[in-house]
């Protein structure tokens, strides 16, 4: 609200076009549906990884290389890291302020969830094809 | 400029037409123009409200949703660990079974089953169902505690698995 007396703009036309990006229902929404996934997700692989308390290579590789369990591990990675990456990006509008910084942490989340998710896939079929 | 446009419409407007309008017009430009000027009260925050079970939820919901983002990483960890092979397994065990390793996932497990139990209340008001001042509450504090005894008995489990072996 520090516009000059010079600024014949109007307060209206100040704000046009600086307002919603008109693309946040899609994360909202998104943001419900993993949620609803990870319920069951979540707590089926606390079990798993309790099941997996002690465990040594060749049985924690075993478990984890099992098709039921290797698609279920997919798709709680992709729903956890989507969820994750819109959980993070509403954080970061509400407390980071300054353009600058909230670009970098902005672009740094979708950096880290990326790489967190795509480790994570990988690793999950590299031990699913055996490789 | 604009206003003066505005303001010559007003006062040529007749007796009998649109002069309310333009003069009630007229009021909203000058009110929005005073605003500019007055500080404008910032709403109140956490300080400020008398703490209650649904707010202190809410913010856990976020504090813990936080830790469980930077927890991804600990789960990568073991999945390329046991993807890479038994050295790097090793390693991650190694670093799980140790006493701070142990606190870490019992937290852990505590935050993705706060979160969990949490959120299914959102889920729960998204259908208007438990809106009200008692009933979100009341599932506010039964997810809490739902949280808390599967977390025990999550590490119950595991203790009677560690003297079984």
């Amino acid at each position: 609200m520090s516009a000059s007396k010079k600024d014949m703009r109007t307060p209206l036309g100040r704000v046009l076009a600086h307002g919603s990006a008109k693309s946040g229902t899609g994360d909202h929404i998104r943001q419900r549906i993993t949620a609803l996934a990870m319920v069951p997700l979540g707590l089926f692989f606390t079990g798993f990884a309790v099941s997996l308390v002690g465990a040594d290579y060749e049985t924690a590789r075993a478990a984890l290389g099992n098709p039921f369990i290797a698609v279920a591990a997919l798709l709680f990675v992709v729903a956890a890291i989507m969820h994750m990456r819109i959980g993070m990006q509403i954080v970061i509008e509400d407390y980071v302020t300054g353009a600058r910084l909230r670009s970098l942490a902005l672009i740094g989340n979708f950096f880290f969830s990326y790489a967190v998710g795509l480790a994570c896939l990988y690793a999950v079929a590299k031990i699913g094809f055996g490789g | 400029m604009r206003r003066r446009a505005i303001n010559n419409e007003a006062t040529h407007a007749g007796p009998s037409g649109s002069a309310d309008l333009l003069v009630a017009r007229n009021g909203v430009l000058r009110m929005a123009e005073q605003r500019q000027a007055v500080e404008r009260p910032l709403s109140p925050h956490l300080q400020i409200y008398r703490l209650t079970i649904t707010m202190a939820m809410s913010i856990l919901h976020r504090i813990v949703g936080v830790a469980l983002y930077a927890g991804t990483a600990l789960a990568a960890w073991w999945l390329i660990a046991t993807a890479t092979g038994p050295e790097a397994y090793a390693a991650f065990r190694s670093v799980a079974d140790h006493w701070f390793g142990q606190l870490v996932l019992f937290g852990f497990t505590w935050a993705l089953l706060h979160h969990l139990f949490s959120g299914i209340r959102y889920l729960v008001w998204d259908e208007i169902v438990a809106t009200s001042p008692k009933a979100a509450d009341r599932i506010s504090w039964a997810a809490a505690i739902a949280a808390l005894a599967a977390t025990v008995l999550v590490w119950a489990v595991i203790c009677t698995m560690r003297g079984a072996i």
